[in-house]
């Protein structure tokens, strides 16, 4: 039994990547996506946060927001596995829920 | 699986309706059973069939619209939510004495037992809002 | 048709600066008519939905916190409320409604339905659920 988090907003905006990071179990999966692609790239304020939950957390992003949004793979945490709406969808059905931080 | 989808923000000023239709499309392409999607709170104004975006963005309704007149996805705005923002369809403005309505095509106005049904009857519920 | 569920609502939105609380609060009171088992969750900003107090004649909209009451009565009795997002914002327990319901189950006797639970019981509860609501 599992969780996909689903964290659209920027962690600088507000602490709901904080908050659900705080909630995540071993076996879960964080995607962020929308503005929330921001909590992946690495260096930042959040990123001591995100790195101590990745690994018993799988962390994911959308690849189309960060594009859009001008970010390099290459900046982001350690770990972070870059996705389609396609490995989204498969997300969805892998986990047993799926938990919006809105 | 059937998937419920949930779209808690309206058109254009968040990207919660883009997202959720991307992800339809997405989980549709791959074989899932989107049944319904469920618009509350301002994502009953996806539903207006009014909007005049500029020609070179994406008409949102209108992608919308596409997937229940291609697809049979049940896009099903909820009353309460819609009564409040003034989305209505023609039944609902004779009902309530209003000059016009602007449901577009595809969308039903239900009630939000709707949204409930959804969640019993689907194996996962994605939420999409602010 | 379908076994019965767990349902939960999470709520993490402060009341009447956005619509989300009471919005999700009117899909709880239809939601009961299901039958189903549901519980809501009340974190980070979510907890000040539960102050007691709220008068809302000043902002001239309706105070709809009495309807957490009403809820006991369509069995709507798990308010688990997180004990670290009330200690954050400054709250106890003592700055929330009292809100109860008749167990069936015990002779009737009255029980509150706010259950403060940590952040760790708080994940464990939502890692239990079938459906979550996100408003």
């Amino acid at each position: 039994m599992s969780t996909l988090h689903l964290v659209n907003k920027s962690p600088f905006e507000t602490g709901t990547l904080s908050s659900c990071l705080k909630h995540c179990k071993a076996g879960d999966a964080v995607l962020l996506i929308e503005d929330g692609v921001y909590g992946a790239i690495d260096g930042s304020s959040i990123s001591g946060e995100v790195k101590a939950t990745v690994g018993d957390v799988a962390l994911f992003v959308l690849d189309g927001d960060l594009s859009a949004r001008g970010i390099d793979a290459g900046k982001m945490v350690n770990g972070t596995k870059s996705i389609g709406y396609d490995g989204f969808v498969d997300l969805v059905a892998e986990h047993d829920r799926t938990m919006s931080w809105l | 699986m059937k998937i419920g989808v949930v779209v808690n923000e309206g058109p254009y000023t968040h990207q919660a309706a883009d997202s959720a239709y991307r992800f339809v499309k997405a989980a549709l392409e791959k074989g899932h059973e989107v049944s319904r999607v469920f618009f509350y709170h301002d994502g009953v104004n996806v539903a207006t069939r009014l909007t005049i975006p500029p020609q070179d963005e994406r008409h949102i309704q209108k992608n919308w619209s596409a997937l229940a007149t291609e697809h049979g996805v049940d896009l099903v705005v909820c009353i309460a939510a819609a009564q409040r923002r003034g989305i209505l369809d023609a039944n609902e403005a004779n009902r309530q004495g209003k000059d016009a309505n602007n449901l577009a095509e595809g969308f039903r106005i239900s009630g939000l037992g709707q949204l409930i049904e959804m969640g019993v009857q689907t194996d996962r519920l994605v939420v999409f809002g602010d | 048709m379908s076994d019965t569920k767990k349902f939960l609502y999470v709520n993490r939105k402060a009341p009447y600066g956005t619509i989300y609380a009471l919005e999700s609060l009117e899909v709880v009171l239809i939601g009961a008519a299901f039958e189903q088992d549901v519980a809501l969750a009340f974190l980070d900003d979510g907890v000040f939905q539960l102050t007691k107090g709220q008068k809302t004649d000043g902002i001239g909209v309706k105070n709809f916190s009495p309807t957490f009451r009403a809820l006991g009565d369509y069995d709507v009795n798990k308010f688990y409320v997180e004990k670290e997002s009330l200690e954050e914002r400054g709250l106890t327990e003592d700055d929330l409604q009292d809100i109860t319901y008749e167990d069936e189950n015990d002779d009737w006797a009255e029980k509150p339905s706010i259950r403060i639970v940590t952040r760790a019981e708080m994940a464990d509860i939502m890692a239990d659920q079938d459906v979550v609501l996100s408003f």
